[in-house]
């Protein structure tokens, strides 16, 4: 797997839109305005997130940021894909799921900022949140974890008799990992209604997809599993929501789990502790620059008269002005209280706990708190 | 003499041998081109090529399970686990294949390598990427376990933890890795394993640390200083086999110890240290043993410096022991 450009890479995987900024309409999966319009303004709104907190880190405001630049529509086209009772296990960088699904922005802030209003009170890095009243899982770093999880959970649903489907995230390294593999296996034995979504973004920090496998791609990795595996054009919304949506809807229908491996490109780093240029080439991320899944779809708009430069113009300000609000009411928030450290190790605490929280609250304060 | 961080030490030693040794093999995630996410196999790939320094699939399991194959061949691996929190993938490898290869082979197999892994908190890395999980594999028979507080240490310690003939988990504490820079010369020098250093001398306190929290506690023996009370405080340097000779001669003489770890308390190795105080100089003892530790809960992002045992929870803990 080679991702010098977007268009050998993509060659032959199937896309939607084309480089007119038509639609090919044997595959367009012809949503309706609103909804269309409703992507761009996602699109928008996550890029501009994403570039605010890479400066909020910069500026030594919040401690990480793992963001999305790039891969907008393999995130959004898979979550406006799924229907409202389907379940989602994230990986770290689809915040954008968060507030598709209706997450007020303050709140992805608080978790930004680790305060106390922080959904994980504070005890998880930045990026790392939970919202169970969206039917989004809880992120943890270990790479690899959802996925069998995933598996378990629409096995639970089926059990209850339930029209449930789950969709676990992951990235092109995270095949690498024994719950991949383990995932697949198990969903393919017993017909768990998982859609397993790849987010192949070429790199897994510093190590392309290349040195990841020697598959000619993930989709194939079903084979072996018995789940049906298909690749799309992850930078093409229409693409990723037509190949997501029959994925969940064979899911659904009781034939058993579903592979889609969404080829995108992560433009940014990993993280913001991360400086790609050490590994990676600028030709590259200039040319994958060409096939970026924000100017795609507006083309794309813009040519059915659903979007114009104004219209863009005057949302992304109201973005900024939205941001702009949230980060200053996160940011002067205070940090979750001392004692909450010692809740939900369990259900209740113990003696040990009890007496270390007394011990903590007792003694001197840290002279570096934050 | 040149003056390097720890990063810069442990790149040194990695460097010096595998120049002397063919047969040295580093592999993990992101070790090649980008030298790690910590830097510390940079530029080992330029020198060595892609067959002794190179990148992996994410998979730690895997890299343990291909180091165990490539040491049984007779290699010298040293694989890196990019942090210690996700070490555990390969649990298996190592507590069921890597602690009891020679044991279970009566001596025939045997697996001489060295687990490269950044360790504890203090850089606002939250869940994972702060954890201190020393005494779970101190608690596997078959394991040395060694953690430098220092870029000498560090040096010296990698070259013997490679030339030993057991397995190692060499644990390195990231808070200090760019914290300050030391002498370090050049070439070939070891650091015995099982030795530990005493590194303050004092007659009223024995305080026993290791890797980042070394400095915690020195700063808290300096404090204590103020108030009269000296300490006697011991780095460990290699965990297990632990230097209990050094802790046993320093309990003799001050009656007394602090044992500080950034790991929980519950069965935290100091647990191991306090039990054996007290089967071994329990006669000597004027106070009880005490343990400042990072507290019985997942470690948390925000009030990271508030679960830290930083030297404003070891300070008191060190006067209350010395006035008990
Ligand atoms: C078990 C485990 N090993 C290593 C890491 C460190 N790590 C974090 S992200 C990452 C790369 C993940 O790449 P990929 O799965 O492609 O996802 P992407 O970040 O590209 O979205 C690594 C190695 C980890 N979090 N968990
Ligand atoms: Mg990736």
């Amino acid at each position: 797997m080679d991702f010098q450009t977007p268009e050998t890479t993509l060659a032959n995987v199937p896309t939607v839109l084309r480089a007119d900024g038509s639609a090919d309409p044997a595959t367009d999966p012809g949503l309706d305005a609103q909804l269309l319009r409703e992507l761009m303004r996602a699109m928008v709104r996550t890029r501009i997130v994403d570039e605010r907190l890479v400066l909020l880190q910069r500026q030594g405001r919040i401690g990480f940021h793992i963001g999305s630049l790039g891969e907008e529509a393999t995130i959004l086209g898979s979550i406006a894909a799924l229907r409202p009772q389907d379940w989602i296990f994230p990986c770290y960088r689809e915040f954008s799921a968060l507030l598709w699904r209706g997450l007020p922005l303050g709140t992805y802030l608080d978790n930004m900022f680790g305060n106390e209003d922080d959904p994980v009170r504070g005890r998880q890095m930045p990026d790392h949140w939970t919202a169970r009243a969206l039917r989004i899982g809880s992120v943890s770093s270990p790479i690899g974890t959802q996925i069998t999880q995933a598996v378990g959970f629409a096995m639970a649903a089926r059990h209850k008799a339930e029209d449930v489907v789950t969709m676990a995230f992951f990235g092109d390294g995270a095949t690498s990992s024994n719950d991949f593999h383990t995932g697949l296996n198990f969903a393919g034995v017993y017909r768990a209604p998982t859609v397993f979504l790849c987010r192949n973004n070429g790199w897994a920090i510093s190590v392309p997809t290349a040195k990841q496998t020697a598959s000619t791609s993930f989709a194939d990795k079903g084979v072996a599993y018995g789940v049906r595996g298909v690749q799309c054009d992850g930078n093409d919304v229409l693409a990723v929501w037509r190949t997501v949506r029959d994925a969940v809807s064979r899911a659904a229908a009781g034939e058993g789990p579903q592979l889609v491996e969404c080829i995108t490109y992560r433009l940014s780093g990993h993280s913001t502790s991360d400086d790609p240029k050490v590994y990676r080439a600028d030709d590259e991320v200039t040319a994958w620059r060409r096939a970026d899944p924000i100017a795609r779809l507006r083309r794309h708009l813009e040519l059915k008269g659903l979007w114009t430069e104004d219209e863009e113009k005057a949302w992304a300000a109201s973005c900024e002005a939205e941001l702009k609000a949230a980060i200053e009411g996160a940011e002067k928030k205070a940090p979750p209280a001392l004692s909450s450290m010692f809740d939900d190790v369990f259900a209740e605490r113990p003696w040990h706990l009890e007496e270390q929280c007394a011990a903590l609250l007792a003694g001197p304060r840290a002279p570096r708190g934050h | 003499m040149p003056q390097m961080n720890m990063v810069q030490a442990l790149n040194d030693a990695l460097r010096v041998e595998m120049r002397r040794n063919r047969d040295v093999v580093v592999l993990g995630e992101d070790v090649g081109k980008l030298g790690g996410v910590f830097r510390v196999t940079q530029g080992l790939q330029d020198e060595f090529g892609e067959s002794r320094c190179f990148d992996t699939p994410l998979a730690e399991g895997g890299i343990l399970g291909v180091a165990i194959g490539m040491a049984l061949y007779g290699l010298r691996p040293v694989p890196e686990i990019q942090f210690s929190d996700f070490i555990f993938p390969a649990y298996d490898q190592i507590v069921s294949e890597l602690a009891k290869y020679r044991y279970r082979s009566g001596g025939e197999y045997t697996c001489p390598l060295v687990v490269r892994t950044p360790v504890g908190g203090g850089i606002r890395g939250g869940h994972y990427h702060s954890q201190s999980p020393e005494s779970q594999f101190i608690h596997v028979a078959g394991l040395k376990v060694v953690c430098p507080s220092n870029p000498y240490d560090a040096k010296g310690l990698l070259l013997s933890s490679i030339r030993d003939d057991d397995p190692v988990l060499f644990f390195e504490p990231k808070r200090v890795y760019r914290a300050a820079r030391a002498d370090v010369p050049e070439g070939d020098y070891t650091i015995p394993l099982g030795e530990a250093k005493v590194v303050r001398e004092g007659q009223h306190v024995t305080v026993v640390a290791w890797g980042a929290m070394l400095y915690e506690a020195l700063a808290a023996a300096e404090q204590a200083a103020t108030q009269g009370i000296e300490c006697d405080v011991i780095d460990l340097r290699t965990l297990w086999p632990l230097d209990i000779d050094c802790i046993v001669a320093s309990v003799e003489r001050t009656g007394r110890i602090v044992v500080v770890h950034e790991a929980p308390k519950s069965c935290g190795f100091g647990s191991e240290i306090v039990a054996l105080v007290n089967e071994k100089a329990f006669l000597h003892l004027e106070a009880p043993p005490v343990r400042v530790t990072g507290w019985d809960t997942p470690f948390p992002y925000t009030l990271e410096n508030e679960y830290l045992p930083l030297a404003h929870r070891i300070l008191p803990a060190l006067v209350e022991t010395a006035r008990y």
